[in-house]
């Protein structure tokens, strides 16, 4: 890329069309697993869904009007989202990074780093979509999921999957090995599992801790998720997505320049 | 002459205090096979990456194609094939796909990209291996293939990082083959080695670098020629080396590499046999080869690594 060093700069953080092609890469690959890799997906949050949804829903009964197993489907559908991303950006995507060189092949191509790391998180959003689908299915067939909001589940699925598959493509970024992955997990995903309101309302936590949690990108998606998955009205939309897309552009735009810095030497 | 293609005029690169390429010339015309030869370490691998464009120089005026290389120029990578010193196959898919989404990161059309992968597998005999995993081929049928996978958009220029390291003599063979039925159709073809015989047998044009600097530029006969005499004595003996003062009677220049004394020379017939008569020595007459200029200039301590 030509031009002013500032131009080049933000220039570099635009991928072009060609991110397609990693995408449709990263999905040829799954299609070859695809049974295994649905059912590797789909047993943990359905284990949670009825463990939970059964078991603890026995003792809380229902949390407002919602009946526990519908209070916590939706949250299971929404960090379902963050797990399933972060999963295939951090290790599919450290793995091609390093151990494969993947990345080093595309880039002899006329693909760039920003290309790269699209087509990364593209397909990591694209693992919480086809997941979260499956979820949704099985949900509804318990009776957690309104069927006719299949429409606008999905597309906030998809949403939440480019957020967190962005940002763990960040710490993928400038990971030295798979061990350093667990810092992120016991310190971001983990957290996030449980005091986003997965399980119970953020309203419920002190309000120190509540001012916290909103600020955290799995709260707007469970604020999301948990009305339109069961058709009732949700407040602040504009404010959620927004909050959301901004995790997912600053998360991009870091990552592609610490990929950048880290392959391009 | 053929119109240049790659112009180097000071091209420096440094890893920290390291300078590993240090400010060096050279042209590379079009259709030529342009070969960079070197000890480990020498800087062959950096000057490829940069040309590449995976590398961004500190130094210097590096253009390709006319066109000033910076990383990620997709109009240049378009043009160039590339054969890195690893094989960076995608080991996730079988022989034929990856050749597809090579095709499919060129941005060739479905039709395009069935008829270039049956061609390629056909230049790289590899059509039987369509649906095999690339984990499960040899050595030489993965280099074929990373080669086979550089030329998806029919690039003006290849560029090969060591193409038959680590390879036997039947499947270096088979590779040269194919390199120089590709050099035939034009292709302008670059590429390291430590191999002699290699640089020898396929470049036009030679250019040995040791520690990031030139030792000299040319073609191989013109090497030979400029730093070594026509022909090597080389004498060695079964039990320890041949010391030089053995031989001080005899006329030539003499060397000592690891267990062998060498003579060079001009019609050192009489000298063999002269050493014949010696017991317990044997030797060998041979012309010179660019692996005497090779230890000739970049000396004979053979480094290990980087």
């Amino acid at each position: 890329m030509r031009g002013p060093t500032w131009m080049v700069f933000w220039r570099g953080l635009i991928p072009s069309y060609r991110f397609v092609h990693v995408w449709r890469r990263h999905f040829m690959v799954w299609r070859k697993t695809a049974m295994a890799s649905l059912a590797g997906s789909l047993g943990e949050p359905l284990l949670y869904l009825l463990g939970l949804g059964y078991g603890l829903g026995r003792f809380v009964g229902a949390i407002g009007e919602m009946d526990y197993m519908v209070y916590v489907a939706s949250g299971i559908l929404a960090s379902n989202s963050m797990n399933t991303a972060t999963f295939e950006a951090i290790y599919g995507g450290f793995t091609r990074m390093t151990r494969q060189n993947t990345f080093h092949a595309m880039l002899a191509t006329p693909l760039t780093v920003a290309d790269v790391v699209a087509g990364e998180v593209a397909w990591a959003a694209t693992r919480s979509l086809i997941s979260g689908g499956a979820i949704f299915l099985v949900g509804m067939v318990l009776g957690a999921f309104s069927p006719g909001s299949v429409l606008m589940v999905l597309p906030v699925v998809l949403l939440s999957g480019l957020a967190f598959g962005a940002m763990a493509m960040v710490i993928t970024a400038i990971s030295p090995g798979y061990d350093f992955f667990l810092y992120y997990f016991t310190l971001v995903t983990t957290p996030m599992f449980l005091f986003c309101g997965v399980f119970y309302p953020v309203a419920s936590l002190p309000p120190l801790v509540q001012s916290l949690v909103g600020v955290l990108p799995l709260t707007h998606v469970v604020a999301l998720l948990r009305p339109v998955a069961n058709a009732l009205p949700v407040l602040d939309v504009g404010f959620h997505l927004a909050v959301i897309v901004a995790y997912a552009l600053v998360a991009f735009t870091v990552a592609v320049a610490l990929v950048r810095r880290r392959i391009i030497v | 002459m053929h119109p240049t293609i790659i112009v180097a005029s000071n091209l420096t690169k440094r890893y920290g205090e390291t300078v590993v390429v240090d400010g060096i010339d050279f042209e590379v015309g079009q259709g030529e096979c342009f070969g960079f030869l070197g000890p480990n370490g020498a800087g062959k691998s950096t000057t490829m990456r940069m040309i590449m464009g995976l590398t961004p120089r500190d130094g210097g005026r590096l253009e390709v194609f006319g066109r000033d290389v910076v990383p990620e120029d997709s109009v240049l990578a378009a043009q160039m094939g590339i054969v890195p010193q690893d094989n960076n196959l995608d080991v996730d898919l079988e022989v034929g796909e990856n050749l597809d989404v090579y095709c499919r990161y060129f941005g060739l059309s479905a039709r395009e990209r069935e008829e270039k992968i049956e061609q390629l597998l056909a230049f790289a005999q590899l059509s039987d291996r369509r649906y095999t995993p690339v984990t499960k081929l040899s050595g030489g049928m993965m280099r074929r293939l990373v080669i086979a996978r550089a030329l998806v958009a029919q690039p003006k220029m290849v560029i090969l990082d060591e193409p038959t390291t680590g390879l036997d003599p039947q499947a270096r063979h088979l590779i040269w083959q194919r390199l120089a039925k590709l050099r035939e159709t034009g292709v302008t073809l670059l590429l390291t080695t430590h191999y002699m015989e290699e640089a020898a047998r396929l470049c036009d044009r030679l250019l040995i670098l040791n520690r990031g600097c030139i030792l000299d530029q040319g073609s191989p006969e013109d090497l030979i020629s400029r730093h070594v005499e026509p022909e090597v004595l080389e004498i060695w003996n079964r039990d320890g080396m041949p010391s030089l003062e053995d031989f001080a009677d005899l006329p030539g220049r003499k060397e000592q590499v690891g267990d062998t004394l060498t003579i060079h020379g001009f019609q050192l017939e009489t000298v063999r046999q002269l050493v014949v008569q010696r017991a317990g020595y044997a030797c060998l007459l041979r012309p010179a080869n660019l692996e005497d200029v090779f230890l000739r200039l970049t000396g004979h301590d053979l480094r290990e690594g980087l």
